[in-house]
């Protein structure tokens, strides 16, 4: 049972779908008594980050998922990765969940005028390593992003990253914690087959 | 780097699709799911549904619909058709849409842009727009392109990126089923004015004419078509195999390869 994390934060439709297309059993729930008695956790998320922080904390799921991390797989998806890390310059300087090192920097900010913000659309993976969240894909697959902010200074966590002029991170971990930047719920087969290996982790 | 997308529209009316279409291999060719996974299995990057019915029995249907697609396939799905309030978003949105689509709902209130955006992200409002040349300018039209809103085309888009729309479909009604090619002196006007994806609509009909739209229009991020799909005079992953070969870079799926 992988619990989805709901926060309202986002459309929690597709992500619920996919996982069911895959036969893996999954409830979208903030309540920790239902959180705890999963195997695995999603955080996702869509929107900014300071408003998904106020969120997480107005449902008291802060200190409660950094602690369930110590015995439970979890995955971010999206800003739920930009979540995991340490602080955010979106509109400010906010705190994250500390879970990975890194930063959330804005992307129009790194990059020349002439590349299009949000980073939309289908671009390809250059994975680090040959970890276990990756085993049923390869290198050069394609998956599909949606973002305009981006993880920065993540270092040896990052396991891929997908070329937009600079190398922009595509995803990371640290023990139980992983982090995607993109949609595996929108990324077709090969996001089909991220999300039956993160099961199986 | 970001791959050029192929975009393959649907139009549903009482939740069939309308247009006849002659798949082989599909046995209910008027089903928007089986149509749908056909298009996702050759390799479309995004699917558009257009809900072109007018009565709530038909919207109900077209939700089922929505519904059961985002269930089977996961690819980006945008809907469009009689989106005029945030309600409609919410609407399409539960059912399992990733982007909307607004047109002659943000011509009757602009301000429908920048509330969606606020509400969903930008990344979620596709501000679509049927043009047409008036005089010498271009010109924004209504109601499926009947009506001529004197509206400014190049003005448009520019307000509807500064009010938050997150991509820009530009269908041209002067080469709309002409298949002569896509509208490259407008789509060049228009893309040159803002830096939001920009997805070109009608005009295509054949191969050549999404190279020469790429290779002329580095800018434009998308190829949008309908009835080139349907009748499968265009098939998607021949055509991604003839882009990756003119060096456009484009996602090849184990599939389509």
């Amino acid at each position: 049972m992988i619990s989805i994390i709901d926060y309202g934060v986002g459309n929690l439709f597709s992500l619920s779908a996919s996982l069911n297309y895959l036969n893996i059993k999954s409830q979208v729930t903030s309540n920790k008594e239902a959180i705890e008695k999963s195997d695995k956790i999603i955080l996702p998320g869509v929107g900014a980050f300071e408003d998904a922080m106020k969120k997480l904390q107005s449902t008291g799921l802060v200190d409660f998922l950094k602690q369930q991390t110590k015995t439970k797989k979890l995955l971010g998806i999206c800003l739920g990765m930009q979540l995991l890390l340490e602080k955010s310059f979106e509109y400010g300087n906010h705190d994250g969940l500390s879970l990975i090192k890194g930063e959330v920097r804005s992307l129009s900010e790194d990059l020349p005028k002439s590349f299009k913000v949000p980073h939309m659309g289908w671009n390809k993976l250059e994975l680090k390593e040959n970890g276990p969240l990756f085993k049923y894909i390869t290198n050069g697959d394609y998956v599909y992003f949606v973002h305009s902010y981006h993880a920065v200074k993540c270092n040896l966590n990052i396991i891929a990253t997908t070329d937009y002029k600079i190398p922009v991170t595509a995803a990371i971990s640290s023990g139980n914690v992983y982090g995607v930047q993109f949609h595996p719920e929108k990324s077709g087969d090969v996001g089909l087959k991220i999300l039956k290996a993160f099961n199986e982790l | 780097m970001l791959t050029k997308r192929i975009i393959p529209c649907l139009d549903v009316k009482n939740g069939r699709v309308v247009k006849g279409v002659n798949f082989k291999g599909i046995l209910d060719v008027s089903d928007p799911i089986e149509l749908a996974k056909r298009y996702n299995d050759s390799g479309a990057d995004e699917l558009v549904f257009y809900d072109i019915t007018a009565s709530i029995e038909g919207r109900k249907l077209f939700t089922e619909v929505l519904k059961k697609t985002a269930s089977e396939i996961f690819i980006p799905l945008t809907v469009g058709g009689g989106i005029n309030t945030l309600q409609d978003f919410d609407i399409v949105l539960k059912a399992g849409a990733d982007k909307v689509s607004i047109n002659t709902g943000a011509i009757k209130n602009p301000n429908l842009i920048s509330e969606a955006a606020k509400r969903y992200g930008n990344q979620c409002v596709v501000l679509s727009m049927d043009v047409k040349r008036v005089g010498n300018q271009y010109n924004i039209f209504s109601m499926g392109g009947k009506v001529d809103m004197e509206i400014d085309a190049i003005n448009w888009a520019k307000f509807g990126q500064n009010n938050g729309a997150g991509e820009i479909v530009v269908n041209s009604i002067d080469t709309d089923g002409v298949k002569n090619g896509f509208d490259l002196e407008m789509l060049s006007a228009i893309s040159k004015a803002v830096n939001i994806p920009i997805i070109a609509s009608g005009g295509a009909g054949n191969i050549k004419h999404f190279i020469e739209l790429f290779k002329t229009l580095p800018q434009v991020d998308a190829g949008l078509a309908a009835s080139i799909f349907h009748f499968n005079e265009v098939d998607i992953s021949n055509l991604k195999s003839k882009l990756q070969f003119e060096n456009i870079p484009v996602r090849i799926t184990k599939r389509s390869a």
